[in-house]
């Protein structure tokens, strides 16, 4: 009878002592009047995932009450949900699709698209490779599409001059976004490609294969090139008119197509109504061109982000 | 009450036992379903005599022929380090050595098996292939080469130790009677003692293939993720085993028939295994009793 009375007392005190604890902690703060809370739900591209999170950790200093979830469903997989209505904001590594818009239409969803930065596609060689300057659109895919599985397999079958030897390729794998944009941009059809090449998740592994082999070519995003300049040589594509090497000029002028794109992200009416998600996006703008920068993407002119800043306003205010 | 806790003892030694061959058997029966899934959507010749594996690929191809060579060559080349190394220092160890030698420098041999296999494969990818490069500079960053020796480096534990045992295990009185009979030291440990401990010395070199047939990390890491039917060690090829952490670390729908390749392979490398480690099983019960 002793013991259990002993025990009652004991979760009695600790009872107590939490409770103090909890209700310091609400005092505290209370104080604050200016915080928020809520949260936001984004799904979408993995390739807008980086920025998105990246948004989302500097916003949880700001706004330490509102949870931000991102989850990455691929672009056409986070507008699913978007045209449902199941999420605040949809990352996208493309405009949306008029089937897309449709069903958002059905579900009465209207929206905003807004840029937040460039994404852009090295192909690169080792530095020992001293025969090959640029490549074409054509040649490139000539080297990737599925029917050069098996049978382009030499340097010199792509142009005469080059050397007999064997081509090495290095890319991202079939899982990654770059990889279905680099057969987009270069074979013609997302996710369409020869499978004889070394394919990894992990850049690492790609810079590693590209940088210990004469023979080898290789692409992955730009971004990932940057931290490897010594290591690797980067090649020109030939975009039609000019040769164009990829640099934060040639993607943000557009002249290094067709492997630079806009990356965005979609906000829905019904969301900014809430002002966590207004605070969410106007954050957002302001911090993209600097945090894209860090995930290694490529920011926007300062006059784009200021000029959707002010669209996202007056989209705000018509939702009100 | 004795009688109740032996009871006891003897039912949970029992359980621990069933409990092991109970997973064996959960293992086998979900390769064995999932691999059944598998050829009921990709015919079983293809399997065997296509030449490409792109299952992930627009142009899907699923024959396990690369996937296999790329296991073998790199098991083949660990192997051709391995046993010579390991040979060598077994038959020092016991033949030659002095016994405080043998007792300090055996337990060092064995902490090569003891170091992580991934140490091993950083290892060979940013040590060992720079170095052959030096040599022979047309050798790919990724190639199996490298990854070959190292893992033949990782196995020489398994060969030395092994064998060094077996040839422990000879009875005195055959290499006194060598000695006896005027042979030299060369002469006794060549062609007396590894001929006596021949079947201990097969059995360490075919669980040093089978380790090296399961070995992952090392060729993932260092000999390309590239299927590729070849023979050519300074090329990037991919192991069954590389293939399967490939997949599995990557976003491959559950249930599919991507997903189902893992299985496929995964059998085909049970059945490897399986073999050699009923072989060495088989030779070490034939030869056991030999000289007792």
């Amino acid at each position: 009878m002793i013991f259990k009375m002993k025990k009652i007392i004991t979760i009695i005190a600790i009872a107590f002592i939490f409770g103090a604890c909890g209700e310091k902690k609400e005092n505290k703060t209370s104080e604050n009047s200016n915080e928020l809370t809520g949260t936001i739900k984004i799904d979408g591209s993995s390739t807008v995932f980086p920025v998105s999170e990246a948004v989302a950790e500097e916003f949880r200093t700001a706004q330490p009450k509102v949870k931000v979830t991102i989850g990455v469903s691929g672009t056409g997989g986070g507008f699913k949900k978007f045209s449902r209505g199941e999420t605040n904001i949809s990352n996208a590594s493309r405009p949306i699709k008029d089937k897309e818009k449709k069903a958002c239409e059905e579900n009465s969803i209207k929206y905003l698209e807004l840029e937040v930065a460039y994404d852009g596609l090295a192909v690169l060689v080792n530095p020992a490779n001293d025969w090959v300057d640029s490549f074409t659109v054509e040649e490139l895919k000539k080297i990737w599409e599925p029917a050069a599985q098996g049978k382009i397999m030499k340097w010199n079958q792509i142009r005469p001059e080059w050397p007999n030897e064997e081509i090495h390729l290095f890319g991202p794998g079939v899982a990654s976004g770059t990889y279905d944009y680099f057969t987009e941009a270069i074979v013609g059809k997302s996710g369409s490609s020869r499978g004889d090449f070394t394919a990894s998740e992990d850049d690492h592994v790609l810079v590693q294969g590209i940088a210990g082999d004469k023979y080898s070519l290789g692409f992955f995003g730009l971004a990932y090139y940057a931290e490897n300049k010594d290591k690797l040589t980067l090649i020109g594509v030939h975009n039609g008119t000019e040769i164009v090497k990829p640099s934060l000029e040639t993607v943000k002028n557009g002249t290094y197509t067709p492997l630079s794109r806009p990356l965005f992200i979609y906000v829905n009416s019904t969301s900014v109504t809430s002002s966590e998600v207004v605070e969410f996006v106007n954050f957002y703008i302001d911090n993209a061109g600097e945090l894209s920068k860090d995930v290694g993407y490529i920011p926007l002119p300062d006059e784009k982000y200021k000029s959707q800043k002010d669209s996202f306003k007056t989209f705000v205010e018509s939702n009100k | 009450m004795r009688k109740i806790k032996e009871l006891i003892i003897e039912k949970s030694l029992f359980s621990s036992a069933l409990i092991t061959i109970a997973i064996t058997v959960g293992i086998v029966s979900v390769l064995a379903v999932e691999t059944i899934r598998f050829f009921s959507e990709v015919s079983i010749i293809d399997f065997f005599t296509d030449t490409q594996w792109t299952p992930l690929f627009t142009e899907k191809h699923f024959g396990i022929l690369p996937l296999l060579s790329g296991t073998l060559i790199t098991s083949f080349i660990a192997i051709a380090v391995a046993l010579p190394i390991g040979l060598s220092i077994s038959i020092y160890l016991s033949e030659y050595a002095p016994k405080s030698f043998r007792k300090t420098v055996k337990p060092l041999l064995e902490l090569l098996a003891a170091v992580p296999t991934v140490v091993y494969g950083f290892f060979a990818l940013i040590v060992v292939t720079p170095f052959l490069q030096q040599i022979y500079p047309n050798l790919s960053g990724f190639n199996s080469l490298s990854a070959g020796i190292v893992m033949g480096i990782m196995i020489i534990p398994y060969v030395s130790s092994l064998s060094e045992d077996a040839l422990h295990a000879v009875p005195k009185s055959l290499r006194e009677a060598s000695f006896g009979m005027g042979a030299t030291k060369l002469q006794t440990a060549f062609k007396v003692m590894v001929p006596a401990a021949s079947s201990g010395i097969i059995v360490s070199i075919i669980l040093a293939i089978s380790r090296a047939i399961g070995e992952t990390m090392i060729v993932a890491i260092a000999a390309g993720q590239q299927p590729r039917l070849t023979l050519d060690p300074t090329v990037p090829i991919e192991t069954i085993t590389a293939y399967i952490v490939q997949v599995s670390l990557g976003d491959v729908q559950h249930g599919s028939l991507e997903y189902r390749t893992i299985f496929a392979a995964g059998i085909t490398l049970f059945v490897f295994t399986f073999l050699l480690n009923t072989l060495s099983y088989r030779i070490r019960k034939k030869y056991q009793e030999k000289y007792e």
